[in-house]
């Protein structure tokens, strides 16, 4: 049996590579993969822990993040498709306009 | 009779507001004039009653008390609107109301054809009325309600003819001469008032009878009863014009000259007299605030005759010897001769109203030229104005019998007797300066010469006018005998007349009797041959030289400048006082205090809080993943002070 | 006998208020409806002055109704015979700004007087609320219509004059919110007892709070009473908001608003902390007498007729809070009929201020002069409102200031005369100030053409001047008529400070709690 902080270690590596893109990368569509990445560490963690504690209660949650992540992917697309018909462009230093 | 006391006050209540309301659509100026006139006259007839019943009384039930209501009343103060009739109160009724029935008459006349003519009348009620208060009150409330009343009623008839230039120092128009009036005024009554504080702190009460009644009890020299003393006396050298307030009232010459007479001669400038007269038995405790008084007077009595001496103004001289006459006033009270300076109210307010009515005649005829050098010879046209003014000008050089030379007599005598050698000398000076201005301007004004300009006609003035003169004149000629000192055989009735008022004052004060008649003879000898000596020189400069003047000043120069400009009083004030105060006020309180400082600290908050808003809002990129940074570097921390904790 | 004649008068203007805008006619229907209601308010209100029971020192006409029962606060209000009288002011005031108003407000106007009668409403529910969160609300209520009156009618700098008026006031009264959250607070950590907000309650409550505790209480309250009142150095909001607020605002500001702060003084202050009160009695009165000094010498050198009549208020305020912290019956008496005068005589200056202006369209001293001849109406009237405003005696504003300085002058509080002596050198400066801008703008001769032109005061005019007139008169020569209302109710005032000050009614020390 693979130990737990196999899991954990692997999730944590996939979740800094998540953050590292989401802070450092300018196109908008690799930040949205990059946040996928993250969810999907925490469903690796998620389930490790549940096969470790024997408790379903973890690959419920998991269930639940893949259906945030599914809606929030079609929502994301959707603003990235629209910004791009608006700016043609999906480089975000060229929409920031979320200021006063 | 004396519980109509509350008449004598309403009637010119009723004319004021019968003017003052209808008056700009009556128009009718004899209506105006009679109502005006009637008014005051019946006030006269009301007080003459009194005074009648009074005579009728033992000494001692003579005075009496009439609460008409509560005036104001809070906590354990309580003041009514309260009349007392004694001896002095309705003496001073009878001056106030007799001489000022006899202006009322004058200006029917004087001020004929003047717009404001009703409201000449209005003003002239309201003064009466607040002067009637003033007398009559038996509390310090209500006598300060016509104190400031009095100051009220010159302020608006100093500036009646409000688009009238007059000349002054920082005077521009006779209103700057009213305000100038009202605000040193308002300095002495600034003291009146604290006095009064002082009054109920000590006795509990501002009632006269209750005060005198406390009085009794208190021993010579308390401290506090000399702070009241003196602040009334500054109240009093406020509104009678003494040293070092007296700069108002040459310059109140400014309003139409019957106002200078009832106001500013006969009756309101004495009321200083009548207030410290009236809280004899106070003054009594407080030797150091006699003494004050005392010397205040005489020097402002040689001061004001010295200045009178170089005035060209027909007026400005008649003001100037107001002042030193009131001097002589308060000298009298300052050495204790209560009935003295009263009755020097009495026989002043005959022969300077005479003398002011008279230059009014004289101006009038002039066309309101009121320059002694450009008058002369006017004894042949208006002959009963001359008359009457060289009366007068001879009462008040203390000629004997004349009503001057009894009052100021025994004004002299008793500085001497109860007051110092040096008293006297400085009251027989000014005396000399007194005489010798009054010919002056009489020599000036009617003999010699007519050096005025072929287009003027002077006439004698209407009869309305010359009545009031030739009554004055002859009260001035026969006002003295009521008091002919004992020496001369006379029975002094006024002092019999008064002594139950000052009894309690000369009970404090047991000043001795005098016996030394031959010294009181010398004396009395001495001011006869200084009056005539004073007289004759004036007449004699001035008839030959009508430019005697000019040839004074230039080997003079530097005292007559002194003199001309009245020592540069008015100027100190304006530079020490006025002018730092207003740019003080200016710059630094308003301009720099106000708009910097505290504005400065309201404004400079809401720039600061501007200020950090700005420097806040360059945190907010508007760049997402700058946020994202921050929230992991905060996730960071707190994770990091977990560990660490 | 009008039933719940309290209820009445203090929700009579709001229905005005939403009949007037309900129906929003036309400007003319407005105008009627707004004067009648305000008429119609003052009438009711005069029940309350003459059924109003002397002898009786405790609350009349006290209405309660539960509102938030959780906090225990309830919609109480009652009068004394101090609020009693400022009610009856407002109301007087009202139907008189409304009248001002007639020509010279000619925008929006079903607006304006909708906020007139909300402001008559809260100004009442100010000085009747015994309860310290609904003052509050009536307190923050006032901000709002004033807010609009200056920021909508106003002059050229309207805007920063509003807001400066509206943070000003915003700063003091937010602690004010603390103190009063406080106080509840404070009665539910007692014995038996619960959070409250009932006055009547308070005033048993509060004095027993200790000393350090009950300063901070006493400075959160002072200061919002303060910026209102205002006391120097907190004035500077006054001569903005005067300067750029419409006639009718001026009046309304001057007559009443400031007296909002003085009456706080006296509820809250006096009453809730005797002991506070007692501490910072000579510091407060210093203010009072700076104040007026400082007012003074500032209005002096004013060239805007209407600046200088706001700041001339700095120092007839001052009076009163000398008043207020000298602590006898002569000078609370005193300060109370300094407010109705101020309330009256300032509330005319600036009537008559704005009816030269709806003619001349300045305010300028040096623009006037000479205007005794071109319109003798007008002058006459100004000259009794200026003398009443410099204390003449015979009118009004003499009989306040001078109980003021007497009871001060013999408070064994401040226990020194330097306070009065100070103080009075007001009443010379007053003459000054006053008769130096009389002279310049009515007598001398006019410095401009244009005067030439000016109209006398017409019928409205003098009509709406009568009345205040009278009372400046009748205050001045018969006081008593106000005076004995209030008196029972200053002299258990001051009885209680003064037991205090004796030791009688000692507060719990810190370690009793």
């Amino acid at each position: 049996m693979i130990p737990i902080h196999y899991y954990l270690i692997l999730s944590a590596v996939m979740f800094i590579t998540g953050v590292v893109g989401v802070l450092t990368r300018r196109n908008a569509i690799i930040i949205f993969m990059c946040i996928e990445l993250m969810l999907n560490s925490v469903n690796l963690t998620f389930v490790a822990f549940s096969s470790y504690l024997g408790n379903a209660t973890g690959q419920m949650f998991v269930f639940f993040v893949m259906a945030v992540a599914a809606a929030e992917a079609a929502v994301g697309l959707a603003i990235v498709i629209a910004l791009f018909r608006n700016k043609q462009t999906v480089n975000i230093n060229d929409v920031n306009i979320l200021k006063w | 009779m004396h519980q109509y006391v509350g008449l004598i006050v309403l009637f010119p209540l009723i004319g004021l507001f019968i003017n003052g309301l209808f008056g700009r659509k009556i128009k009718n100026e004899k209506l105006i004039g009679s109502i005006g006139s009637g008014a005051v006259g019946l006030s006269f007839l009301v007080a003459i009653g009194i005074f009648v019943e009074m005579l009728g009384m033992p000494a001692e039930e003579r005075g009496s008390v009439v609460t008409l209501f509560t005036w104001i009343a809070a906590g354990s103060f309580k003041v009514s609107a309260a009349y007392q009739i004694d001896q002095l109160s309705i003496f001073m009724t009878l001056v106030v109301t007799g001489v000022g029935f006899l202006i009322h008459v004058y200006s029917i006349g004087y001020m004929h054809g003047d717009r404001g003519f009703w409201r000449f009348f209005t003003y002239l009620n309201l003064f009466i009325f607040a002067m009637l208060n003033l007398v009559l009150a038996d509390n310090y409330l209500l006598m300060f309600l016509g104190w400031e009343g009095v100051g009220l009623c010159s302020y608006l008839l100093i500036g009646f003819w409000y688009d009238k230039k007059f000349d002054g120092v920082g005077i521009t128009w006779t209103g700057d001469a009213g305000n100038k009036a009202f605000w040193v005024n308002r300095i002495g009554d600034f003291a009146f008032m604290i006095g009064m504080f002082l009054i109920f702190k000590e006795f509990g009460s501002l009632t006269f009878n209750e005060v005198m009644g406390g009085a009794e009890n208190l021993a010579v020299g308390n401290s506090n009863v000399f702070w009241i003393t003196l602040l009334l006396f500054i109240g009093a050298t406020g509104k009678s014009a003494q040293i070092p307030l007296f700069i108002w009232l040459p310059d109140a010459m400014a309003g139409p000259t019957p106002v200078s007479a009832l106001i500013h001669a006969a009756t309101m400038v004495t009321a200083g007299v009548y207030m410290v007269a009236r809280n004899s038995a106070l003054y009594a405790l407080a030797p150091d605030t006699m003494m004050v008084v005392a010397v205040v007077g005489a020097l402002t009595a040689i001061m004001a005759a010295s200045i009178g001496i170089a005035q060209n103004d027909i007026k400005k001289v008649l003001a100037y010897s107001t002042v030193s006459q009131l001097g002589y006033m308060f000298l009298a009270l300052g050495v204790g001769a209560f009935t003295a300076g009263i009755f020097h109210v009495m026989t002043h307010a005959f022969f300077k109203a005479c003398l002011f009515l008279g230059s009014g005649s004289v101006i009038h005829a002039m066309h309101e030229e009121q320059d002694i050098r450009h008058m002369g010879g006017l004894k042949k046209v208006m002959p009963k104005t001359y008359w009457t003014f060289l009366i007068s000008s001879f009462a008040i050089a203390g000629f004997p019998p004349l009503a001057g030379f009894f009052s100021k007599d025994e004004i002299l005598w008793k500085a001497f007797a109860d007051g110092s050698g040096v008293l006297w000398a400085i009251g027989a000076l000014a005396a000399l300066m007194t005489a010798f201005y009054m010919l002056r301007m009489v020599t000036l004004t009617f003999e010699g010469e007519p050096r005025w300009a072929a287009d003027k006609h002077p006439h004698e003035s209407p009869s309305s006018m010359t009545i009031p003169l030739i009554v004055l004149a002859a009260l001035a000629v026969v006002g003295g005998f009521i008091g002919v000192p004992a020496v001369l055989g006379g029975g002094n009735a006024i002092h019999q007349w008064l002594h139950p008022v000052f009894a309690q004052a000369e009970k404090t004060m047991a000043l001795p009797e005098h016996h030394n008649h031959a010294l009181e003879y010398a004396l009395m000898a001495i001011s006869v041959a200084i009056a005539i000596s004073g007289a004759w020189f004036g007449y004699r400069m001035f008839k030959k030289d009508p430019e005697a003047d000019g040839r004074i000043s230039s080997k003079l120069g530097f005292i007559y400048n002194l003199l001309s400009n009245k020592y540069y009083v008015d100027e100190g004030y304006d530079g020490a006082i006025v002018q730092p105060v207003v740019k003080t006020s200016d710059r630094f309180l308003f301009g720099f205090f106000d708009v910097r400082i505290i504005d400065g600290i309201v404004n400079g908050s809401a720039s600061l809080t501007a200020w950090v808003s700005r420097l806040m809002r360059t945190a907010q990129s508007g760049v997402v993943q700058n946020y994202a940074a921050l929230i992991v570097v905060g996730t960071l921390i707190v994770l990091g002070l977990i560990i660490i904790g | 006998m009008i039933p719940h004649v309290l209820n009445v008068v203090l929700f009579l203007p709001l229905i005005g208020m939403a009949a007037v805008l309900l129906a929003r006619r036309s400007d003319n229907a407005a105008r009627w409806t707004g004067l009648i209601t305000s008429l119609l308010t003052f009438v009711v209100s005069l029940e309350l002055f003459f059924s109003y029971d002397a002898a009786n020192p405790a609350m009349q006409f006290v209405e309660k109704v539960s509102w938030i029962s959780a906090l225990n606060v309830s919609y109480h209000v009652g009068l004394d015979g101090i609020s009693m009288l400022l009610v009856v002011l407002t109301t007087f005031l009202t139907p008189i700004v409304l009248i001002s108003s007639w020509n010279s407000i000619a925008k929006q106007v079903p607006a304006y007087v909708a906020l007139m009668l909300l402001l008559e409403t809260a100004m009442i529910g100010v000085f009747s609320s015994l309860d310290t969160f609904l003052f509050y609300v009536f307190w923050e209520m006032i901000l709002v219509p004033m807010y609009f009156i200056i920021g909508i009618w106003g002059g050229k700098e309207r805007i920063y004059a509003t807001v400066k008026f509206f943070i000003y006031t915003m700063v003091g009264s937010l602690l004010m919110l603390i103190a009063i959250i406080w106080l509840g607070y404070y009665a539910s950590t007692l014995p038996g007892g619960e959070f409250t907000t009932d006055i009547i309650k308070l005033f048993d409550i509060a004095p027993t709070i200790p000393l350090d505790i009950q300063s901070w209480m006493f400075a959160a309250f002072a200061l919002s009473f303060l910026i209102k009142v205002p006391a120097f150095p907190l004035h500077t909001w006054l001569p903005d908001a005067h300067v750029q607020a419409p006639t009718g605002g001026s009046v309304i500001l001057a007559g009443v608003l400031l007296k909002m702060g003085t009456y706080g003084l006296i509820r809250f202050n006096l009453q809730f902390f005797p002991q506070a009160s007692l501490e910072f009695a000579s510091f407060l009165s210093a203010l009072g007498v700076v104040g007026i000094i400082y007012g003074a010498l500032v209005s002096m050198v004013q060239k805007d007729v209407k600046k200088l009549v706001a700041y001339s208020s700095v120092s007839h305020m001052g009076f009163i809070l000398l008043g207020i912290f000298g602590v006898t019956v002569e000078g609370l008496q005193g300060g109370l009929i300094q407010m109705i005068n101020h309330g009256l005589s300032t509330g005319a200056l600036f009537l008559l201020v704005g009816m030269i202006y709806d003619r001349r369209h300045t305010r300028m001293i040096a623009d006037f002069g000479g205007l005794a001849r071109q319109i003798p109406v007008f002058s006459t009237f100004f000259m009794i409102v200026t003398l009443s405003s410099i204390g003449l005696p015979g009118l009004n504003g003499f009989v306040g200031e001078f109980l003021v300085l007497l009871g001060s002058f013999n408070s064994p509080v401040l226990d020194s005369p330097w306070y009065v002596i100070f103080a009075a050198t007001g009443v010379v400066f007053a003459a000054v100030y006053m008769l130096w801008m009389f002279q310049r703008v009515v007598f001398g001769v006019s410095r401009s053409e244009e005067n030439k032109k000016l109209t006398d005061l017409t019928t409205r005019e003098i009509g709406l001047l009568l009345p205040v007139i009278l009372f400046i008169v009748w205050i001045g020569v018969y006081p008593f008529t106000f005076l004995q209302k209030s008196e029972p109710t200053i002299q258990r005032v001051v009885e209680k400070l003064e037991q205090v000050q004796r030791g009688e009614l000692l507060s719990t020390t810190v370690s009793d709690q």
